[in-house]
């Protein structure tokens, strides 16, 4: 599902933030993906998403070389990733409703169907009943859940989170673990982000480690290790 | 592009449009002068054009002979004037039809008047030519040549108006066309900042829309839909202005110049807005279609 050979990136002089890195990983997997802050994680997802180049090595993804694909073809290749940023990204004019619905628009969904996908997800992700809300209005963890719902609500292939609970108390975080742990059963792909050691030792499935931009351990049912 | 994604759009380009007023009235407002402006001049121009077509169709110019020329030489006058490049129409009046022609004409009602010329016909030497010309601007020259012609007195005809009319249509013509390009140009420059404006402020939108795979098409949309719509207003409100004004100005043209009456006519306000509204549409529209797509060109290279 997701093969990289030999990627490098770097942003300027100096050390790489993805250092001639390695990584398969095969279709229905959940992985997470841990290390110090600084360590490469979002610069993976990044380009994941085709959002920056790497400056060496090919990216495989759903069997399409992301160096080779054509600009054009770069919109329909997203719609099948669905991606929670590390910053959120989410419309700050437009209210919880519209930054979900706003993702099946770009993929031109009809409208009878937004109307019924947006509060499935919402009420998945608990938010049915903020769907009015703009987003300086929600808390960090609620922003986070928008931005959550927004990456579920076109069922993707692949799903990256970048910290998708971060912001999340413990109870919530587990919640929605569960959730992702849940879409995953029913076939997507899911690489989450984090650096939540008590969520990453309860779900028991394959760890990568990373720092400064290399991959240092690589276990199914691993564990968090500090570095 | 589906109907609700249109629909969508659409409403993006109403709320750019609301978000940047002050910059898409000053858009709106340039284009209803260059639509007006073209409106007014078309307007003008087609009826003058009407106007001069009427009345080219009733001139014709009088060949007169010198005295004694004898019929064999008037023939050969009529060969060669029909033989002329431009000329449509000649047709031969003798002395003796000018002669009743003239009697009908200025002895109406008084017909007794003209019995004591009886057989001494005044106008025994008048025989003459009528020919018509096909262009009002081909008379001069084509009069001038006849007038060379062996026994060829004179030559009647009407240089002024006409002439002088049909000048002042093309010179109203390039002007104006030269003021509507210059508008041309300061409103798709306006439409360009008006849209580049709304793209700043939409930059991180943008940024996440790519993200979460909207196409090209659907990051342009908005942008080209908010240009439409502004060239759309800006070409209907002088429109309707023009319509109203139109039979307003022919209605007082012709009660102001009574004379006018008789000889000229003015197109009906349907047949001018006819192709005036399509055109001034086109135009608007246009302003805003080629004003936005530039603009979209430079800043939203995806
Ligand atoms: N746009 C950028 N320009 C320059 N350097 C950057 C940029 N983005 C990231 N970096 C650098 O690349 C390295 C990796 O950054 P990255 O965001 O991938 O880390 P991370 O593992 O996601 O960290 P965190 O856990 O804090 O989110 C860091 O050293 C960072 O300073
Ligand atoms: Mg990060």
């Amino acid at each position: 599902m997701i093969t990289l050979r030999n990627v490098s990136k770097s942003y300027g002089k100096g050390q790489p933030a993805i250092d001639h890195m390695d990584l398969q990983i095969d279709k229905g997997e959940f992985v997470f993906v841990v290390g110090n802050s600084g360590s490469g994680k979002s610069t993976l997802i990044k380009l994941l998403l085709k959002e920056l180049e790497p400056t060496e090595g090919t990216i495989e993804v759903n069997g399409q070389v992301l160096n080779k694909l054509k600009r054009r073809k770069i919109p329909k290749y997203r719609r099948g990733v669905g991606v929670v940023f590390q910053d959120f990204r989410l419309l700050k004019d437009r209210s919880v409703y519209e930054n979900v619905a706003f993702a099946q628009r770009v993929i031109e969904r009809p409208n009878r169907v937004i109307k019924k996908r947006v509060p499935e997800v919402l009420t998945l992700v608990g938010l049915a009943e903020k769907y009015k809300s703009y987003p300086r209005e929600l808390s960090g963890g609620e922003q986070q859940r928008v931005a959550l719902a927004r990456a579920l609500v076109n069922r993707p292939d692949i799903l990256l989170a970048d910290e998708p609970t971060g912001n999340l108390d413990p109870k919530t975080s587990f919640e929605i673990m569960k959730l992702l742990e849940e879409i995953n059963e029913r076939g997507t792909t899911v690489l989450v982000v984090t650096h939540n050691r008590e969520i990453v030792n309860a779900f028991k499935k394959r760890v990568i480690a990373m720092k400064k931009g290399v991959i240092v351990s690589d276990e199914q049912e691993g564990e968090y290790h500090a570095n | 592009m589906r109907i609700s994604t249109i629909g969508y759009n659409a409403k993006q380009g109403v709320v750019n449009i609301g978000r940047n007023i002050i910059f898409s009235l000053a858009s709106i407002a340039t284009i209803a002068a260059c639509v007006f402006l073209f409106g007014l001049v078309f307007s003008i121009v087609i009826n003058f054009n009407y106007i001069v077509k009427n009345v080219e169709e009733g001139v014709t110019m009088t060949v007169f002979f010198e005295e004694g020329v004898d019929q064999a030489a008037i023939d050969s006058v009529g060969e060669q004037i029909k033989a002329l490049n431009g000329v449509t129409d000649v047709r031969y009046v003798s002395a003796q039809e000018a002669w009743e022609e003239f009697q009908k004409e200025y002895f109406k009602g008084a017909e007794d008047a003209a019995e004591g010329f009886q057989d001494d016909n005044p106008l025994s030497n008048k025989a003459n030519y009528e020919v018509t010309v096909d262009r009002i601007e081909n008379q001069e020259e084509v009069a001038q040549y006849i007038e060379g012609l062996d026994g060829v007195s004179n030559v009647n005809h009407s240089e002024g108006a006409v002439n002088t009319l049909t000048t002042f249509n093309k010179l109203l013509g390039t002007i104006s066309l030269a003021v509507i390009i210059i508008l041309f140009a300061v409103a798709v420059f306006l439409i360009s900042n008006t849209i580049s404006v709304g793209i700043a402020v939409r930059k991180e939108e943008i940024g996440i829309m790519k993200l979460i795979g909207a196409t090209n098409g659907f990051v342009r949309a908005p942008f080209i839909i908010e240009g439409l719509l502004i060239g759309l207003l800006g070409a209907a409100i002088p429109l309707v202005i023009l319509y109203f004004m139109y039979n307003r100005a022919v209605t007082y043209i012709l009660e102001k110049f009574n004379i006018l009456s008789d000889i000229v006519s003015f197109l009906a306000a349907r047949q001018v807005f006819e192709v005036l509204i399509p055109a001034g549409l086109i135009l608007g529209m246009g302003i805003g279609f080629i004003g936005s797509a530039i603009t979209i060109r430079k800043h939203l290279k995806v």
